[in-house]
């Protein structure tokens, strides 16, 4: 129960700088700390107190303790995802820098929305 | 060879010439055009011929269904196949020469392979994961293609999209990690399996949640719109047609209709806030379109509004509603890139487009006026067009429910009725600002658009025509097969998980 709590929390903290911050910088690190947020649950529900790492050998033949190897596959997955999406935020916040010479989100209001 | 084989094909084949695109481009701008058109025909060969084969399972490495990734293609599959692929094949011929006003035309045809990618990968993947590897694939370049003229609006409608979608996306992925804490599996028809045997817990319950909101986001539904009427006009034409078409149908309501129907299961609940959803993005996108005098930002709070029928009759789930929502899938993906291939034809020829300062071109360039004509009908549901008989099916559906709904299946058909109404309002406007009235003086010398984007824009409009008057047997060999997909839950976890 513990984990989702605190990764609910860390989450909203995401979402709250993604919608009330005003500087685009800013904004790009709300993104991160979601997908942080997401990360963090998905390793944490693989977690299990003393476990050890999921290999068998004839020394370890007790499947119970193991730690449980998908959401680390996963993780490492969304970790890659997270990093395309950064640069290719940045690297839209960097063209918007050039355009208008800010990085605050109420100048940069020329769609109507 | 086995017919198995072809599904990775789907996702291999639009991979594979990304990345040739890009290496073999900058030698010749027309070798992108020739392998863009390649691929793009040979997939829609293959969804087509698909069209007529049984459920097909193709397993990833051969690992048994639970463990591996596999690839599924059922009727619901082919269908969103064949609207993928072969919008993407006349997207592709149009471009070629709309394209050559933009610079560095292997990039774009790059980035446009990259997304049907995503998209193929979406639509058939049976891994609950996968699917959100795919539909960031698809997510991130259609970002990028957003940004591609790279002029201030550009940037700013991509940036706003692209933190939206993130956040869309991050709501997916914490959806699926609780999903698997409390399931194990992230196998769609394991899931399936699991939530019928258990029944949802709330854990379950709170992820359905998250995915609501994600997906609705993709898809565009009311409250999570916002991004949509900035993003799809800032694309150049085609990927507009794209982004319009198909991009949200793939990611957004596809995903919503998989997950809901066969893997979680559609009870009163989600059927309520679906229904609720596709009322509202309904009536407040056509109410917003009407005041637009942008033509491409009146076509873009049409498709907010078209989606909601597609979503109202998903939620509403009679048979014959989710057969008119299919249906309207379809047509909509072919009268709305139709309608944005033609806004992009305008301007192309004219160099805006404002309705205010347009007008006469019916006579000046008389393919895009009648294609435009043609969509313009279907949309608004006039009888032989294709959109009067989705949105009839899902009438007559909403109607079909008053022994659930009571009065309220009367009152939802009324709204569905007056959207329609509306709609043909903001399309007669249209008719009357670009197609007639008087020609300026500016616009004395414009011509007609060259060759091949006729040719894309009179394909789709046979296809408009086509799929209006050969209605019954479209239903019986596209629409009917998917729809008895989305309808059986078990069929779909035995196909899977039974080898």
């Amino acid at each position: 129960m513990g984990l989702y709590i605190l990764c609910s929390i860390i989450f909203l903290l995401g979402v709250y700088a993604v919608t009330a911050k005003k500087n685009l910088v800013k904004i790009v690190i709300g993104l991160s700390i979601l997908e942080y947020a997401a990360n963090l649950l998905l390793i944490l529900i693989g977690y299990r107190t003393n476990g050890e790492a999921p290999i068998i050998t004839p020394a370890s033949q007790e499947t119970a303790r193991f730690v449980d190897p998908i959401p680390q596959a996963l993780i490492v997955t969304s970790i890659v995802i997270g990093l395309g999406v950064t640069a290719m935020v940045i690297a839209l916040c960097i063209r918007l820098y050039e355009k208008y010479g800010t990085f605050d989100v109420l100048v940069i209001k020329r769609l109507r929305g | 060879m086995n017919t198995n084989t072809v599904l990775p094909l789907f996702i291999a084949i639009p991979l594979g010439t990304a990345f040739l695109i890009v290496l073999l481009g900058r030698f010749r701008e027309q070798l992108a055009d020739l392998f863009g058109l390649t691929a793009t025909a040979l997939l829609t060969v293959f969804s087509l011929y698909r069209l007529g084969l049984l459920p097909q399972v193709y397993y990833m490495g051969n690992w048994p269904p639970p463990f591996g990734i596999n690839l599924v293609s059922d009727p619901l599959s082919t269908l969103l196949l064949i609207i993928i692929n072969g919008v993407s094949l006349l997207v592709c011929i149009y471009s070629v020469t709309y394209m050559t006003g933009y610079t560095d035309k292997p990039k774009y045809y790059s980035l446009l392979m990259l997304m049907i990618a995503g998209m193929n990968g979406v639509v058939l993947t049976g891994d609950m994961f996968n699917m959100y590897v795919f539909l960031e694939i698809g997510a991130i370049s259609s970002y990028a293609l957003v940004a591609f003229g790279t002029e201030d609006e550009e940037l700013e409608a991509s940036f706003k999209y692209l933190v939206l979608g993130s956040v869309a996306s991050s709501f997916i992925l914490f959806g699926i990690a609780l999903m698997y804490s409390t399931t194990g599996t992230l196998n769609l028809a394991d899931i399936s399996r699991t939530t019928s045997e258990r029944g949802l817990n709330s854990v379950m319950v709170f992820a359905t949640g998250l995915f609501i909101g994600g997906f609705g986001l993709k898809a565009a539904m009311v409250p999570f719109h916002a991004w949509l009427p900035d993003a799809h006009p800032s694309a150049p034409a085609p990927i507009s047609a794209m982004l319009s078409g198909v991009l949200i149908k793939a990611l957004g309501v596809y995903a919503l209709v998989r997950l809901f129907y066969n893997v979680i299961g559609m009870n009163s609940m989600y059927s309520g806030i679906l229904m609720v959803l596709g009322l509202l993005s309904m009536v407040v996108g056509v109410i917003l379109a009407v005041g637009q005098w942008d033509f491409k930002r009146l076509l873009a709070y049409h498709s907010i509004s078209q989606m909601g029928y597609v979503v109202l009759g998903v939620g509403i789930g009679s048979p014959l509603a989710i057969a008119g929502a299919l249906f309207h899938l379809l047509n909509h993906s072919m009268f709305k890139s139709l309608l944005f291939l033609c806004s992009g034809a305008v301007e192309y020829s004219t160099g805006t487009r404002q309705l205010k300062k347009l007008g006469g071109l019916w006579y000046k360039m008389p393919v895009t006026g009648s294609t435009c004509s043609v969509a313009s009908l279907s949309i608004s549901g006039v009888p032989p067009f294709n959109g009067f008989f989705s949105k009839l099916l899902i009438i007559l559906g909403a109607v079909q429910a008053a022994d659930r709904f009571g009065l309220w299946a009367y009152v939802i058909a009324a709204i569905t009725v007056l959207v329609s109404f509306l709609t043909l309002v903001s399309f007669v406007k249209v008719q009357r600002y670009v197609l007639f009235g008087g020609l300026s003086e500016k616009l004395q010398k414009i011509r007609e658009v060259p060759a091949a984007m006729c040719l894309a824009l009179v394909v789709f409009a046979i296809l408009c025509v086509g799929l209006g008057v050969f209605c019954p047997f479209v239903l019986n060999w596209l629409i009917y097969p998917a729809r008895d997909v989305v309808l059986d839950k078990a069929g779909y976890i035995s196909l899977v998980l039974v080898r």
